[in-house]
């Protein structure tokens, strides 16, 4: 195992330099300018004077190796600066975005807990009905619960976020007034009434997702353990006389899970790259809104930066899948 | 004892004669306290990004960094130049604008203080000049310091400005939301190639406005407090400003209108009937006012079809039908201008036939007749000169079809303009093919992609635009012959339609030279008659803007010739 670790982390170092060169060659060939959204009123030659000043008179070549040398090289020497309190040469040129002129990585972190506090959560929530629900939905097939868990993971699914949210908008803020519609991110959990007021804001935008992530869980949980259910062991260990609890919890839930573990281990990356609709939506302001917003501003050094994390983050998890996936079932080993 | 009764009288009379005489003086002093009427909260659903205008000519910038730094002048809620850090607007008249038009001395107010405490001075001035004016800095705001050749700083509050050529026109520099005075101690370590480094500072900016940054959250949320040290003690009436970003402008009209969560809501681009429902609530109330925003068609007068090679939308070929006024005239007559406005902007717009709509003194009214649809004339016109309806119904002449290439960027409402235009044109025997383009594309600017309206590789185009401040001279000399984007020039330019006459040159020319303000306003007409009569530019709706504000938020005073929130200080709570 180890040494398979150690293998596949190794092969990861070539793939993610061919990701970033991608992401960097597919975003710098694509259609768009830092100035386009800038107002007619400013002429031309201000505009191109600003591009060069943005380092875009430099050769394609050029810009991809500064950008390599100040993500691999300039961010972690800052970082560890940052940590260690010694001068590392931090004070090296970091990876800045045309829009705020400012450290991207900064930016990443500042909206890491809103988007870690709503699409993470709503991730966990979603598990945690996800899972139970699939597995008494297997249990008693085609029964009532099954239908209707059936139908709300329908719902679930094809419901698109940027309706369901409005809905709830609609429904919740304006109609009833039990929650706001505008997400504060500035606001600090000090006690039991910022709690409260927090977990209010969080309503709606992580009900919205979990709704999501709960649908898509639960009819993997489903499938998975239906196809257990049915296999030689479980006849066996009823026949046996185990208690169904034992027979469900023990046996059949340990083989059902593991698929479902990668699942959920691949989606994991998914929450980083926030919600770009729901956030937008909510005003939550978190890493979706961050890359869709650079996005439209055609502000290439924040979005290749952000989306190259997303890449390191899949690699990363695509990877922490198997290994889980081997601990999970000693059957498989890749040694 | 009574001896000690009179006194006791005595004093108690004083105490009540202290407390009659003070008491008003006492509630005046609580009703005129900065800070007093708490907080308030303001949605931009486009977030700022940074608060240094000249690092980004963004609206959504500009304006919230308007609520901290401040020109020397700027422009009023009626288009009026009013003056702000400095005690008077110079003019000839007063002496401050020589009589040769070169020069132009300011005079700061005194006794200005830093959000820092310290006292703002001229060297502050010439540094922000210095500033911009750095060519590596890539300043957004370069434009307003053309021909400039010097900034100096004669003594502590006067700052001299010298021109290399006549200006008869010398309010770019340090005018308006988009040019303000930058802290020379901040900003001193942050020129030319430093200019990103500075995050610090172009975060949080030290400005004589009302507030000063207490956190800044690129492209979500600034928090604000009161200035300190604002030149005027009773303001502003709030102690704490939230300025949140994002979203959709649904969203913002909503948590103003509907949910009462924010005070004020900019820029509310939204369907009519939409804002109307909002409002229903009752919470809030929308405001529009108009600026020189107008959305045109830009007639190509060059010809755009692929074969011409690297000579395509220049002037070395001239459009084979739209070179012909008639042709142009006719595509106008068939607008129906009122039922644009209606269908796509409601309040927040208005027909008009020209491309300087305002402000008052320069909108001429020699084109009005524009206004009213005239299809049975449109058709007339084509058939005197020539333009018979084909098989097809196509209007063509010598083999030459009316078949027109309609481009404009991705937004619902022209996407709705588009087809209400092809409708009407179709009528008249004109054939139209639209297109669209992403924006990002279409205003990009980029020489390489085939879709920029730079290029304009078709027959006609549509957007809008506007000119800043209320001065529209280097507007109209946008049409300059020799303006046009060409290969030559990398595909810059302003001269969209490729416009060339040399009437316009002329009146441009003697603009140029004119410091008269009633002399400029005939040249401005008689330039904007020109173009539209000539029916280069196609003017269609004149825009303006509507935001929203609480119905208990008072002072909102909407202007569209400087930052919007120009007036914050004078907010208040209304009771």
């Amino acid at each position: 195992m180890p040494v398979y670790t150690v293998r596949r982390v190794l092969v990861a170092v070539p793939t993610l330099l061919l990701i970033s060169l991608i992401l960097f060659l597919l975003l710098d060939l694509a259609p768009g300018d830092p100035t386009a959204q800038l107002p007619l009123t400013i002429p031309p030659e201000v505009k191109e004077n600003i591009r060069r000043a943005l380092g875009l008179g430099e050769a394609i070549h050029v810009r991809y190796l500064l950008w390599l040398k100040q993500f691999f090289v300039n961010e972690p020497l800052h970082l560890l600066s940052q940590l260690t309190g010694l001068d590392l040469g931090g004070d090296r040129l970091r990876v800045i975005s045309w829009q705020t002129r400012s450290p991207v990585v900064d930016l990443v972190i500042e909206r890491m807990p809103q988007t870690l506090w709503v699409v993470g959560l709503s991730y966990v929530v979603g598990i945690a009905i996800g899972l139970p629900v699939g597995i008494v939905s297997a249990r008693h097939q085609y029964g009532w619960f099954d239908q209707l868990g059936t139908f709300v993971s329908m719902v679930g699914f094809s419901v698109p976020t940027f309706f369901s949210g409005v809905l709830l908008i609609v429904v919740f803020s304006v109609e009833l007034g039990w929650f706001p519609s505008i997400y504060d991110t500035t606001h600090r959990v000090t006690g039991w009434d910022s709690l409260l007021f927090q977990l209010r804001q969080m309503a709606m935008p992580v009900t919205v997702l979990a709704l999501y992530n709960a649908a898509q869980i639960s009819r993997f949980m489903r499938a998975s353990a239906l196809d257990n259910l049915t296999l030689d062991y479980v006849r066996t260990a009823r026949a046996k006389g185990l208690s169904e609890r034992k027979v469900i919890f023990v046996h059949v839930l340990r083989n059902a899970v593991g698929p479902v573990v990668t699942v959920v281990a691949l989606g994991v990356p998914g929450i980083f790259g926030g919600a770009i609709i729901t956030e937008q939506i909510f005003k939550v302001n978190g890493l979706g809104q961050l890359l869709i917003t650079s996005i439209q501003a055609s502000d290439l050094p924040t979005v290749q930066t952000l989306t190259f994390v997303f890449a390191i983050l899949i690699v990363a998890f695509n990877l922490l899948a198997d290994l889980l996936l081997g601990i999970l079932d000693p059957r498989i080993r890749y040694d | 004892m009574r001896k000690f009764t009179t006194r006791l009288t005595g004093l108690a009379a004083l105490a009540v004669g202290v407390l009659l005489v003070s008491a008003p003086v006492i509630s005046n002093g609580a009703a005129a306290e900065r800070g007093r009427d708490g907080h308030v909260s303001i949605i931009y659903w486009q977030a700022p990004s940074i608060l240094n205008p000249y690092l980004s000519g963004g609206t959504k910038d500009l304006e919230a960094a308007s609520m901290i730094l401040e020109p020397l002048a700027r422009f009023d809620a009626s288009g009026n130049l009013t003056p702000w850090l400095a005690v008077s607007v110079p003019t000839v008249a007063n002496g401050g604008v020589s009589a040769d038009l070169r020069t132009v001395t300011w005079k700061l107010r005194e006794g200005l203080l830093w959000s820092d405490g310290s006292p703002v001075t001229a060297a502050d001035v010439v540094f922000t000049a210095e500033y911009c004016r750095d060519p590596a800095g890539g300043c957004a705001q370069l434009a307003k310091f053309d021909d400039v050749t010097k900034v100096e700083a004669l003594d502590d509050l006067t700052v001299k400005i010298t021109f290399g050529v006549p200006k008869p026109y010398p309010y770019g520099p340090f005018v308006a939301a988009t040019s303000p005075i930058l802290q020379k101690a901040q900003f001193a370590a942050c020129k030319g190639a430093r200019a990103p480094e500075c995050t610090e500072a172009n975060f949080g900016p030290v400005g004589t406005g009302p507030f000063r940054v207490t956190e800044f959250r690129p492209n979500d949320v600034i928090s604000l407090e009161a200035n300190p040290n604002y030149r005027d003690p009773a303001k502003p009436a709030f102690a704490t400003v939230t300025f949140k970003g994002g979203g959709d402008a649904a969203a913002a009209g909503r948590a103003v209108l509907a949910t009462g969560e924010f005070d004020y809501a900019w820029n509310l681009q939204l369907a009519p009937e939409v804002l109307k429902g909002m409002q229903a609530a009752g919470k809030g109330t929308t405001v529009s006012s108009f600026g020189t925003l107008v959305e045109r068609l830009v007639v190509n007068m060059t010809d755009p079809s692929p074969e011409r090679g690297e000579a395509r939308s220049t002037r070395a070929h001239p459009h084979p039908f739209l070179s012909d006024r008639a042709v142009r005239k006719a595509l106008s007559m068939a607008i129906d201008r009122r039922l644009l406005v209606e269908i796509g902007y409601g309040q927040a717009g208005r027909p008009t036939c020209n491309v300087v709509p305002a402000p008052g003194i320069y909108a001429s009214k020699a084109n009005d007749d524009c206004l009213r649809q005239d299809i049975e004339g449109a058709k007339r016109l084509l058939d005197q000169a020539g333009w018979r309806p084909g098989a097809d119904g196509v209007r063509q002449k010598d083999g030459v079809r009316l078949s027109i290439l309609y481009q404009t960027s991705t937004n619902a409402v022209r996407q709705d303009f588009q087809a209400l235009i092809k409708q009407w044109w179709s009528e008249i025997g004109v054939e139209t093919e639209l297109r669209n383009i992403d924006a990002s594309v279409f205003f990009g600017g980029d020489p390489g992609s085939p879709d920029t309206y730079q290029k304009f590789f078709a027959d006609i185009e549509m957007y809008a635009n506007n000119f800043e401040g209320a001065d529209p001279e280097p507007y109209l000399a946008s049409w300059r012959c020799g303006n046009e984007p060409r290969p030559a020039t990398q595909w810059q330019g302003e001269n969209m339609p490729r416009y060339c006459s040399e009437a316009y040159d002329r009146l441009i020319a003697e603009m140029a030279m004119t410091g008269d303000i009633s002399e400029r306003a005939r040249l401005a007409k008689a330039m904007n008659d020109l173009l539209v009569q000539d029916y280069a530019l196609i003017p269609l709706v004149h825009r303006g803007r509507v935001s929203a504000h609480a119905r208990s938020l008072g002072g909102v005073r909407l202007n569209t010739w400087d930052s919007e929130i120009w007036n914050i200080a004078d907010w208040h709570r209304a009771r």
